[in-house]
């Protein structure tokens, strides 16, 4: 490959892809791998991302799979010595786990409310301070790297039934630029960058569409789909997971160099209209 | 990352952010048509990239001109039968402030900037409706938020961004298959930056040098090469589900 190409892919480096188990964490995890990264894969399904690792190791790809709680800084902790003692080198985490919660805010709890911030803010919280604890200057490996927050369309825009997590999103395209700007001005070479894909076909997508129907917008999942495919995304198609993987891959990767707080979005239109 | 067999074509590609991404869409399996007013630099470009046993072909097009722009596409479709992607980067930047701004200097940057955009994005759209494509505007972070001494610029690059929007939708309506995103560069180390220093006093370019570079969190300018990759990936497949969509790389001055 030349070397104008090269820098597209991943090889030689370490990425860690959470919420790997299924949906954009294992699409990601499977590219990071074909474009030759070395990836860990975490989500609290463990056999999951054993089964997927398994697969990819026997293309000859190398992957290895954890136990991560992303809410767990005991599981993060471990995740580091993984690291140490697989390849002694961490350079991409992708902080993609995460949960959706939908509802009419009147009718949201506290409870649930308390639930997904964990889930979705304090996770990525988490993971971006052990990777950074790992990449900057004098730490353990030291080499720089990049991180992707998983943030949506929701963090950008208002939608029915996604305040509270839509309220999490945001708090992630936030907290990106916030330590975007802090690392690249301490000199940590560890750039961060939140994607925000649009309605995606995954299991999530499809709680997506349930809650429309839930909260009455629409009388059933089909319906939804066509509301959004013919009204609000103007390519007119929901997105798969390999568009926001290609995403990542291009955030993740030596082709991004520049790139650093930013917000990509990958949603077929959606938020240009 | 691929763009193989695909007919590109570069506006202002003799240089700088222009001349790195015709390369590297060469790079990429593309055939690239080079396009500048200035035929010594843009053939230059042609024939780098020719030497590296990829495949382009220079073009003389000034941006500006109407009949210019359907003779090229003309061109490019008698001799390829296709044009898949058109990265719409010519541009120029004049650094001074609204009072000392001329009504002649305004509508030069908007022409070259902003109108010129339209012309091209138009006359493409006619061919690439066949095939479907891809088409990148070039704005500029000053697309997005404002300088006190690029009020010009500043306008130009701000249509440019809101101008990708409109037609994406419109092309996304029409089911041309054709995306369109714009993409914001901050400063960068070309000649349409030392230039527009180079016309300044020196101590006034030293000044807006240092103002700039301490405004940018990673401490640095782009080089060129950098700007280019990402214009390959939403010029690329790799970008199958963005349009309408806005790719800043400025090194986090706009994250700030």
């Amino acid at each position: 490959m030349s070397k104008e190409l090269a820098v597209f892919g991943l090889e030689g480096k370490v990425a860690v892809v959470t919420g790997a188990g299924a949906g954009i964490g294992e699409a990601c995890a499977r590219l990071f791998a074909k474009a030759g990264a070395a990836v860990v894969l975490g989500d609290i399904n463990v056999e999951a991302c054993e089964r997927i690792a398994a697969e990819l190791n026997g293309q000859g790809l190398q992957a290895k799979a954890v136990r991560l709680d992303v809410t767990s800084e005991e599981d993060w902790a471990a995740l580091k010595q993984t690291l140490v003692a697989w390849k002694n080198r961490w350079d991409v985490l992708l902080n993609n786990a995460g949960i959706y919660i939908g509802g009419m805010l009147e009718n949201n709890t506290s409870a649930q409310v308390s639930k997904i911030n964990q889930i979705n803010i304090e996770s990525v919280f988490l993971g971006t301070r052990a990777a950074v604890e790992c990449m900057k200057p004098g730490a353990c490996f030291a080499n720089g790297g990049s991180i992707i927050n998983l943030s949506s369309i929701a963090g950008l825009i208002g939608v029915p039934g996604h305040s509270i997590y839509g309220a999490t999103k945001g708090a992630v395209r936030s907290l990106t630029k916030h330590s975007a700007v802090e690392f690249a001005k301490f000199g940590y070479g560890v750039r961060v960058n939140s994607l925000h894909p649009g309605l995606i076909e995954t299991a999530m997508g499809d709680q997506a569409l349930q809650d429309f129907v839930d909260i009455g917008v629409v009388a059933n999942v089909d319906e939804a789909a066509a509301l959004l495919k013919s009204a609000m995304i103007p390519m007119g198609r929901l997105g798969n997971v390999q568009d926001i993987a290609n995403a990542a891959l291009f955030l993740a990767s030596d082709a991004s160099s520049y790139v650093t707080g930013i917000e990509l979005t990958v949603d077929g239109g959606f938020c240009a209209a | 990352m691929s763009c193989q067999g695909k007919v590109a074509l570069v506006t202002g590609g003799g240089v700088g952010i222009g001349e790195a991404t015709c390369r590297s869409l060469a790079a990429a399996g593309a055939i690239v048509v080079v396009t500048d007013i200035d035929e010594a630099s843009g053939s230059r470009v042609a024939d780098v990239i020719n030497a590296e046993g990829n495949s382009a072909i220079f073009m003389r097009l000034d941006v500006c001109d109407e009949p210019q722009w359907q003779a090229v596409i003309a061109q490019v479709i008698e001799r390829y039968g296709r044009l898949q992607i058109l990265i719409n980067n010519a541009g120029i930047a004049n650094i001074c402030g609204i009072e000392d701004e001329t009504l002649a200097g305004w509508r030069k940057t908007n022409t070259i900037n902003s109108d010129a955009v339209f012309i091209g994005t138009r006359e493409a759209i006619r061919v690439m409706k066949e095939t479907g494509g891809s088409i990148v505007n070039i704005s500029s972070i000053e697309g997005i938020v404002g300088d006190p001494m690029l009020p010009a610029y500043n306008a130009s690059k701000g249509a440019v961004r809101a101008f990708t929007k409109s037609v994406a939708l419109y092309c996304a309506d029409k089911n041309y298959g054709i995306r369109v995103n714009s993409v914001h560069p901050g400063y960068v180390t070309t000649p349409l930056v030392s230039g527009a220093l180079a016309r300044l006093a020196q101590s006034d370019a030293e000044a807006f040098a240092q103002r700039v570079v301490a405004s940018i969190p990673m401490g640095r300018m782009a080089e060129p090469a950098e700007i280019a990759k990402g214009i390959v990936f939403l010029a690329s497949d790799d970008a199958s589900y963005m349009t309408g969509s806005e790719l800043i790389m400025d090194g986090g001055y706009t994250a700030r």
